[in-house]
């Protein structure tokens, strides 16, 4: 974990640009099953992310985590804003004013899974996001060596898994048996966020 | 303007938001307040945070402001902002689980005979699916 601002812009930055990047994709996801809004949602929370980059990097952790996930509260206009806005500001509140380390990252995560599972009142096997963060907390509680790639690996899997599944949770609820076949586009998003920041831990490792 | 409880409609549609509003205005006139949106930061159908707790402010009454929606993303958006707010203002601001035209038409029938918070959103959850 960085506590480098220079690290975290980028690191901040690379992970919007890499959904601004993949907004068609998550757009095309999400008509399938959704309301066909996730990439747009989320290419208009991540250019909000990206344009108050200056302000964020004067942050500590802590506070520029919960910046970023106000952010996308604020700009996303679906519900995986208060989603990822409650993922990143949980993180930031757990880790408060401390110097972030690596060994705080299970801790940290743990909070802001739990964040996004009260705030979406659901659980893993509801093919939502949460079928990837949850197995990417496991091997973040897990560590031990090549993390970075066994983060990617775990998430790549989880995002393929949710495909068979049948939603309960979200607008792809209504669709019920229809909405198997699909993966799940906030599964997706979460994997893109999970494969950014793993490249970072790489570099450091 | 009473103390009764005042009304905020949440919907992705603006026009939903504003017609919905338009018929609770019709049915209980000035004696519930009644403050509306829809859309998301851009304009298109989606939910705003920030329009929302404008919405709540617009509405303030003491006797506390029920909120209505319609799908998942104004529920979310909508905790959201009643999280954000003042904690003094926090615990008189409720969701209501319910259908957002009849929901908000038996909450603003319910209101304006001046009952509590809990008893309007107890009302509009009566037509909630089960």
């Amino acid at each position: 974990m960085p506590p480098d601002p220079k690290l975290l812009r980028s690191m901040i930055a690379a992970t919007a640009q890499r959904i601004v990047d993949s907004a068609d994709e998550l757009t095309s996801l999400d008509q399938a099953i959704g309301d066909g809004d996730h990439g747009i949602n989320m290419r208009r929370g991540c250019a909000e992310v990206l344009s108050q980059l200056d302000a964020i990097e004067a942050k500590p952790f802590g506070e520029a985590l919960k910046a970023v996930g106000m952010a996308l509260v604020m700009k996303v206009g679906g519900a995986s804003g208060p989603l990822y806005g409650s993922l990143f500001i949980a993180m930031g509140k757990a880790l408060g004013d401390r110097p972030p380390t690596l060994a705080m990252l299970p801790e940290m995560f743990a909070a802001g899974v739990d964040a996004v599972a009260a705030r979406g009142k659901s659980t893993a096997g509801e093919k939502t996001m949460l079928d990837v963060l949850t197995p990417t907390l496991q091997t973040v509680q897990a560590g031990g060596p090549d993390l970075a790639s066994r983060l990617r690996d775990t998430a790549a899997r989880a995002a393929l898994a949710t495909i068979p599944m049948r939603a309960t949770k979200g607008r792809a609820a209504f669709l019920g048996e229809r909405s198997v076949g699909h993966m799940d586009p906030g599964a997706r998003s979460s994997q893109i966020i999970v494969e950014t920041l793993s490249s970072f831990l790489e570099e450091r490792t | 303007m009473s103390e009764n409880v005042s009304l905020v409609i949440v919907s992705h549609s603006p026009d939903v938001a504003r017609g919905t509003a338009d018929m609770v205005r019709q049915m209980v006139g000035d004696e519930v307040r009644v403050a509306h949106c829809g859309g998301n930061p851009d304009g298109g159908l989606g939910t705003d945070v920030q329009k929302i707790l404008k919405a709540i402010d617009e509405a303030w009454s003491p006797g506390g402001v029920a909120i209505l929606v319609d799908l998942g993303g104004a529920e979310t958006n909508s905790e959201m902002a009643i999280e954000l707010l003042p904690e003094e203002r926090r615990k008189r601001v409720v969701l209501c689980n319910s259908p957002i035209v009849e929901g908000a038409i038996m909450a603003a029938t319910e209101a304006s005979c001046g009952a509590s918070l809990a008893e309007v959103r107890a009302s509009a959850e009566e037509l909630a699916p089960r």
